[in-house]
């Protein structure tokens, strides 16, 4: 069944990226595992969850960065992605412009260059070394330079860090139109509640897995969302949902029934399915997981696990 | 007062510092001055299989160079040990291995000394062909290299994101290391060579405005270090490796004093700032 869905999946509905089942192992511990999605032309996905839920660990996987020990993930032949990564620390022994900066992966003319960086609110930095950026000016950098490349696919890993609030909203404003105008998709990993809310086709949980999905309207105005939140915490209520599971420090994952296993699964029989605490129950749709085909077993290694690069 | 052998020394020092220029910037940026020490310490090593099997010791001195930093990224990938530390014993361990083999064969005699601190002054004709011709080469392959390697210099994840490979990269950079150490080594010997690749790059940071500026100084000012060492040497009669190395950390100095940091770099950065 898998296959065949996957067969469909990388021809039909430009889908740019797509990630079944796609599981990373580090040091003997899942660091996610039994992720599925995927992204399609003109799309907007956020990825939301805890800390150490695997939002930057996931979007890696998508884009190629770290490959994963079980699952695939295939990503549209010639697929052009524009990356702005969490973290970035640039040693200051290497003398870096914004210009340069701009121009890391790949040529750009001066004009798109200096559109990029109007865009994004720093035209005047285009001559500045990028060491003596503030947290917020460098964060528009790397989004300028991201949007430059005219990608496919950007992926933006808390793109708006640091930056100022009448700026975040502009910023926010800026990727929904580069959206609107290229058609490109997008993930991103965000936690600002409104930007989820207002300006994201798909909103996926992440803890360990994907523990829940749906788009931002359904998710706000299903039956559960308002008995448990009540209608004053409208844009909170995506992110503050009780979690049916806690990631022990030894890696071992506590399940709301009260079981201790060694790994975080979707298949863990621990989840909403059963226990009724969770206020998206409504919003996403079990078969998407595939949890009929395998329910309680582990997977066997992907086969093809190679192939994730084609 | 320009004797031939000096000359060839200059030739081959000029040479070698032109090469070893934007390379070093790249040991500094990245952080592998400890790296590159390791490398030009397993060279005597390279010296010791060289002789011991009568091989061209350009070619064992490149293999096992290449071989000592292949053998940190497996290490390195298990993660048992931090990379400084793996660095440490195998540095040590290659150049002690190199002495007790070299000790071991009664039947050759070498001077350690012109291999541990250089002997430019013995610099042959066919040494100039080989330092310019892999010179010309490195260089080459740096150029073609340039826009991969500075990016994933700023970020691999990016670099790999976007279509870069950092990986083959980072491996090509490690192949131009070891032959830049196989090639410098007779210049100012083992123990000095990662001065060379350091020292002149970390001079240039000051007045480099961008990687590619920096790179082209560095060379620049290696070539300065060159021909002040040699000419100090000729005139104080001090080894010549030294020499140079003491002229590089000269114009390192100079280059700290504010009233020379007049640098265009941080100007522009901090008016775009304010």
């Amino acid at each position: 069944m898998l296959m065949t869905d996957r067969a469909l999946g990388a021809q039909s509905e430009n889908r740019l990226v797509s990630l079944t089942n796609a599981g990373l192992l580090r040091d003997g511990r899942w660091l996610v595992r039994g992720v599925d999605f995927s992204i399609r032309r003109g799309e907007v996905v956020t990825l939301i969850g805890p800390n150490g839920a695997g939002k930057s660990t996931t979007a890696k996987l998508a884009i190629g960065v770290l490959r994963p020990n079980e699952g695939t993930v295939e990503r549209m032949q010639g697929l052009r992605i524009g990356y702005v990564p969490q973290k970035l620390a640039i040693d200051w022994t290497m003398p870096l412009s914004v210009r340069r900066l701009m121009r890391l992966t790949g040529p750009l003319s001066d004009a798109d260059l200096a559109s990029a960086l109007a865009a994004t609110g720093i035209p005047h930095l285009v001559d500045a070394e990028v060491r003596h950026l503030s947290g917020g000016e460098f964060q528009r950098a790397l989004l300028a330079r991201a949007i430059a490349r005219k990608p496919d696919l950007m992926v933006l890993d808390e793109p708006v860090q640091g930056v100022d609030f009448a700026g975040e909203s502009a910023l926010y404003e800026l990727i929904r139109e580069i959206r609107n105008s290229t058609g490109c998709g997008i993930l991103m990993i965000s936690h600002d509640l409104h930007m989820v809310m207002a300006g994201t086709d798909t909103v996926i949980c992440l803890n360990g897995h994907v523990c829940c999905r749906g788009t931002p309207e359904v998710v706000s105005q299903s039956a559960d969302y308002l008995k448990l939140f009540g209608g004053h915490s409208r844009s909170l209520a995506v992110y503050s949902h009780h979690h049916d599971h806690t990631h022990l420090p030894d890696g071992r994952v506590l399940h709301g029934d009260g079981s201790i296993t060694d790994h975080c699964h979707p298949d863990d029989g621990h989840h909403h399915h059963e226990v009724h605490d969770h206020p998206h129950d409504h919003t996403h749709d079990h078969h998407q997981h595939g949890h009929a085909g395998h329910e309680h077993a582990h997977h066997a290694p992907a086969t093809d696990r190679g192939n994730d690069r084609a | 007062m320009l004797d031939d052998f000096f000359t060839r020394a200059l030739v081959a020092g000029i040479g070698v510092a032109l090469t070893a220029g934007p390379l070093g910037c790249f040991v500094v940026w990245r952080r592998m001055a400890y790296f590159g020490d390791t490398m030009a310490h397993s060279a005597l090593l390279g010296v010791a299989l060289s002789l011991f099997f009568q091989i061209n010791l350009l070619v064992t001195v490149f293999g096992v160079a290449v071989a000592v930093s292949l053998l940190l990224l497996m290490l390195q990938r298990r993660q048992s040990l931090s990379a400084d530390a793996l660095l440490g014993i195998l540095s040590h361990s290659a150049l002690a291995i190199g002495l007790v083999l070299v000790a071991f064969m009664t039947w050759v005699r070498i001077d350690l000394i012109a291999f541990l601190f250089g002997d430019i002054l013995a610099v042959t004709p066919a040494d100039i062909g080989l330092i310019w011709g892999g010179g010309v080469l490195v260089l080459a392959a740096l150029v073609f290299l340039w826009r991969p390697l500075i990016a994933s210099t700023v970020s691999e994840d990016v670099a790999e994101a976007e279509g870069m490979k950092p990986a083959r990269a980072r491996l090509f950079f490690m192949l131009l290391m070891a032959l830049v150490i196989a090639i410098a080594m007779k210049i100012v010997g083992i123990m000095l060579i990662t001065s060379l690749l350091i020292i002149p790059a970390a001079t240039a940071r000051r007045f480099s405005s961008s990687p590619e500026v920096m790179a082209v100084l560095a060379s620049l000012i290696g070539a300065l270090a060159v021909i002040g060492g040699l000419f100090g040497s000729l005139h104080y009669d001090t080894p010549s490796g030294p020499s140079i190395v003491v002229a590089a950390l000269l114009l390192f100095i100079l280059s700290l004093f504010p009233a020379l940091g007049k640098n265009t770099a941080e100007k522009a950065g901090n008016q775009g700032v304010r």
